[in-house]
């Protein structure tokens, strides 16, 4: 009943959208406003009947209805309430449905913030999240389908993915991917918007998705912060990166929205790289449903498990058309995206900033290359292959470098051009910081290169950074006789944008010094103890107390209980289990870690007997691991603090060079949830 | 318009080698995915280079040795056979002629030495058989010692 409901409910806004895809640039084409906003009406409606088909899924899952296809998938008695809601995403069906929703969320709030907007970039970019959003509901009644009748109806079901419901993070990781992929598609129906309404030269599209694009950047960020973590709980390596292609799927559309956010700058200010950035536009929104290809289509088990459905064709087909029809616009205006400015010095914030997209688009290739290499090798060549980790390595490690060389320089240099003193007294003090960093990374035992440059690199650019701040505080304090916090606070309050970038490179340092330090020192070793018995490393002792069994409301639980030693007194106890859940074969590892601002003490069960006479546990000493969770904290901060309005609008007028065309832009409120 | 060309000529030679680059590092660094019969066809040329070996865990073959931490057994495909070395502990469903794809290099004494274990499950969801819901193994496996 559920399903049937749902399912028409996505059928009916399947024929809204086509009517609004046809009177949205029927009305644009004859100039009838009133028509145009039947397009507008289509989009809130689609947002409405896809919450009710989701909204009906979630009560599917609540009540157990296993008559509904997707229940039955994925849905269980005896799984608790919280992950049975989750579940909605944790499966093909349910999250392209909860894509559709983001998506539909996403643009009704864009479209209906900018509905007064004049001209045609908005009307134009309705139609674009129209037509994202018929490719969703396509899938969704098509081989996609969640809300399909199931006869006979089974008593019970298999419940999620074991994995899904091991940890918490899972709650939080799915949610925000998507908020932040699907995010990518607003500035994505913006460049089209403009593209097609000519209205490329006018930069309104960037200022109209500036807070759109931060935000989903930050959730994106969030999101692979999120999945690292997440890895490191669970999957018991104790790892947090391993070059797989699911976390690569979520790592592209970083990296090309992350060089947009920076190039869209120099645009903003000179009128350059125009046709640049709406590549990087475009590139993003389309790594983003690769991504969710990659990761949905189960074309990475085998090309074969992915031939075996049809649902692989459909987003192959979207991608090709979107690239086409993308191309084509780009074409169409190629006469008005020439360049008019041009770089005045070398020796400029221009400079570090192209050089900065160079490094990150081809750090973007590199990692796309070994990602879809096996898929054609195999498609190809019909032979099973697999991109090692040392291919990733080599190849980015000397533009991760680079990067966080170039964030040091960067924002020391002015636009335009800078003088030789100026150089000299903005590059030089720093180098300060990175001798200090260099000799402390040689002293704690660091010695591959990239581990050292990164140590020296971050060095560098954390003292360039501190120093902006310190430079404009006491600039304020002389000119305005403030104290110091006030001046601290009014600069950093008076100028959001510039400063939270600021904040959020902290962060990227601090990220980068716990993943420098936790792979570079890591030390690990793996024994069979006995009740009683200690195992020890790197100066860190733990003692077997025992083995013990427990069942758990959807689970069986084996765990070791490990006192953590120090000086001859126990100073705490490290619990690492397996959790066995009733419809998987093999248990899901449980570490367990033990946090302190200088690293993690790491533990996992391995094996143990079946009496409980012995444990064999690996123990792993991590320095600075739980900088990187906190690192990625903070780059979601500076995010927050470059989305927060202006307190006052005089002072937004500075950074927004030319007046915009039409009528103002509403500021657009976007919660951003850490 | 010769800046242009410049320009042109510049981002061409810089597109090349960064192409050259990549096709270099993935060339070295490409991991066959193979099974025992592939691997062992592949004569000399499949020696201690980086293998990705798949196969079922042939019966009665697994040896493992918990004080050194040192487990063997043998990976078959039904046709071809190489036994497998590698330290470490079994995960724990580790059972005879079930899926594992091991990582590791084939050396020239005709032992596989892996530097990693998968365990291979199949995704289509299987109702686990009487005796086999964890839930009663647990009960075998851990009968009377409580947390």
């Amino acid at each position: 009943m559920t399903g049937f409901f749902a399912h028409n409910a996505l059928l009916v806004s399947l024929a809204v959208i086509l009517f609004g895809l046809v009177i949205g640039p029927l009305g644009i084409r004859r100039g009838r406003r009133d028509w145009i906003e039947i397009a507008y009406g289509a989009v809130y409606t689609n947002f409405l009947l896809v919450t009710i088909a989701t909204l009906s899924m979630v009560y599917a899952l609540v009540t157990h209805d296993f008559s509904v296809s997707y229940v039955a998938q994925v849905g269980s008695r005896e799984t608790p309430l919280f992950y049975t809601v989750i579940s909605l995403w944790g499966a093909l069906e349910g999250s392209i449905l909860f894509w559709a929703w983001v998506l539909a969320l996403y643009s009704s709030a864009a479209v209906w913030i900018n509905r007064q907007r004049e001209g045609n970039l908005v009307p134009y970019a309705a139609a674009a999240f129209l037509g994202i959003s018929l490719f969703f509901l396509v899938l969704l009644v098509g081989p996609a389908n969640p809300f399909l009748p199931v006869s006979p109806v089974p008593a019970d079901g298999p419940g999620p993915n074991p994995l899904l419901q091991n940890h918490i993070l899972m709650a939080v990781h799915p949610p925000l991917l998507y908020l932040g992929y699907v995010g990518m598609s607003v500035p994505f129906a913006f460049a089209v918007g403009a593209m097609l309404s000519g209205e490329v030269t006018s930069d309104d599209w960037t200022r109209i998705t500036r807070r759109w694009t931060l935000a989903s950047w930050g959730l994106l960020s969030a999101a692979i912060i999120a999945g690292m973590w997440w890895s490191y709980e669970v999957l018991g390596w104790g790892g947090y990166w391993a070059w797989d292609p699911v976390e690569n799927a979520s790592f592209l559309p970083w990296l090309t929205a992350t060089a947009y956010l920076h190039s869209v700058m120099v645009q903003q200010r000179h009128g350059m790289l125009r046709l640049w950035n709406l590549n990087l536009v475009v590139g993003t929104f389309i790594l983003t449903i690769l991504g969710t290809f990659l990761t949905r289509s189960g074309i990475l088990s085998s090309v074969h498990a992915f031939t075996t459905g049809p649902i692989g064709f459909y987003f192959l087909g979207f991608i090709t058309l979107v690239l086409v029809c993308t191309m084509a616009m780009v074409w169409g205006n190629s006469e008005k995206l020439r360049t008019v400015g041009r770089f005045d010095s070398p020796a400029s914030r221009e400079t570090v900033l192209l050089l900065n997209n160079l490094f990150l688009t081809a750090f973007m290739f590199t990692v796309l290359v070994g990602t879809l290499y096996p898929l054609v090798a195999e498609a190809v060549r019909g032979v099973k292959v697999s991109v090692g980790e040392p291919f990733f390595n080599r190849m980015t490690l000397p533009m991760i470098v680079a990067l966080l060389f170039l964030m040091g320089v960067g924002p020391a240099l002015p636009w335009r051009s800078a003088t030789t003193k100026e150089l000299r007294a903005k590059l030089i003090p720093p180098l300060i910081g990175a001798l200090l960093f260099t000799v402390g990374a040689l002293i704690a035992g660091v010695h591959n290169v990239y581990g050292v440059l990164a140590f020296c690199f971050v060095g560098y650019s954390a003292l360039a950074n501190l120093r902006e701040y310190s430079i404009g505080t006491r600039a304020r304090r002389s000119a305005h006789g403030e104290s110091w916090p006030t001046a601290f606070i009014r600069l950093v309050g008076g100028n959001r944008r510039r400063y939270g970038g600021y904040v959020a490179h902290m962060g990227v340092f601090l990220v980068a010094l716990g993943v420098a330090a936790s792979s570079s020192l890591r030390t690990e070793r793996t024994a069979t103890l006995k009740p009683g018995e200690s195992l020890s490393v790197s100066g860190r002792t733990v003692r077997l107390e025992g083995v013990w069994g427990r069942e758990e409301i959807q689970r069986s639980v084996i765990g070791a209980t490990l006192a953590v030693v120090k000086d001859g007194g126990v100073v705490g106890f490290l619990e690492p289990r397996m959790n066995f859940y009733p419809t998987s074969e093999a248990p899901v590892p449980t570490p367990d870690v033990r946090s302190t601002i200088t690293g993690d003490l790491y533990a996992n069960l391995m094996a143990f007997e079946p009496r409980g006479a012995n444990a064999t546990v690996k123990l792993i000493v991590e320095p600075l691991t739980p900088w990187i969770w906190f690192g990625g904290g903070i780059v979601v901060l500076g995010a927050l603090i470059s989305i927060l309005p202006q307190r006052r609008p005089s002072q937004a007028a500075a950074f927004a060079p030319a007046a915009p065309v039409g009528p103002p832009i509403s500021a657009i409120p976007v919660k951003v949830e850490a | 318009m010769t800046r242009r060309r410049w320009a042109f000529v510049a981002a061409g030679v810089l597109i090349a080698t960064f192409a050259w680059l990549l096709y270099g590092g993935i060339d070295k660094n490409i991991v066959f995915f193979l099974t025992p019969k592939e691997l062992l066809a592949k004569g000399a040329a499949g020696y201690d280079v980086p293998v990705r070996l798949g196969g079922q865990v042939k019966p009665a073959s697994v040896t493992w040795n918990e004080k050194a931490l040192d487990l063997q057994f043998v990976v078959t495909d039904g046709t071809g056979q190489i036994p497998v070395h590698t330290s470490g502990a079994p995960p724990q469903m580790f059972r005879d002629g079930m899926g594992v794809v091991v990582e590791g290099r084939y050396g020239h004494n005709g032992v596989f030495q892996a530097t990693s274990l998968m365990v291979k499950h199949s995704n289509e969801y299987r109702p686990p058989k009487p005796g086999q819901r964890p839930g009663e193994m647990y009960k075998t496996l851990l009968d009377g010692s409580g947390p």
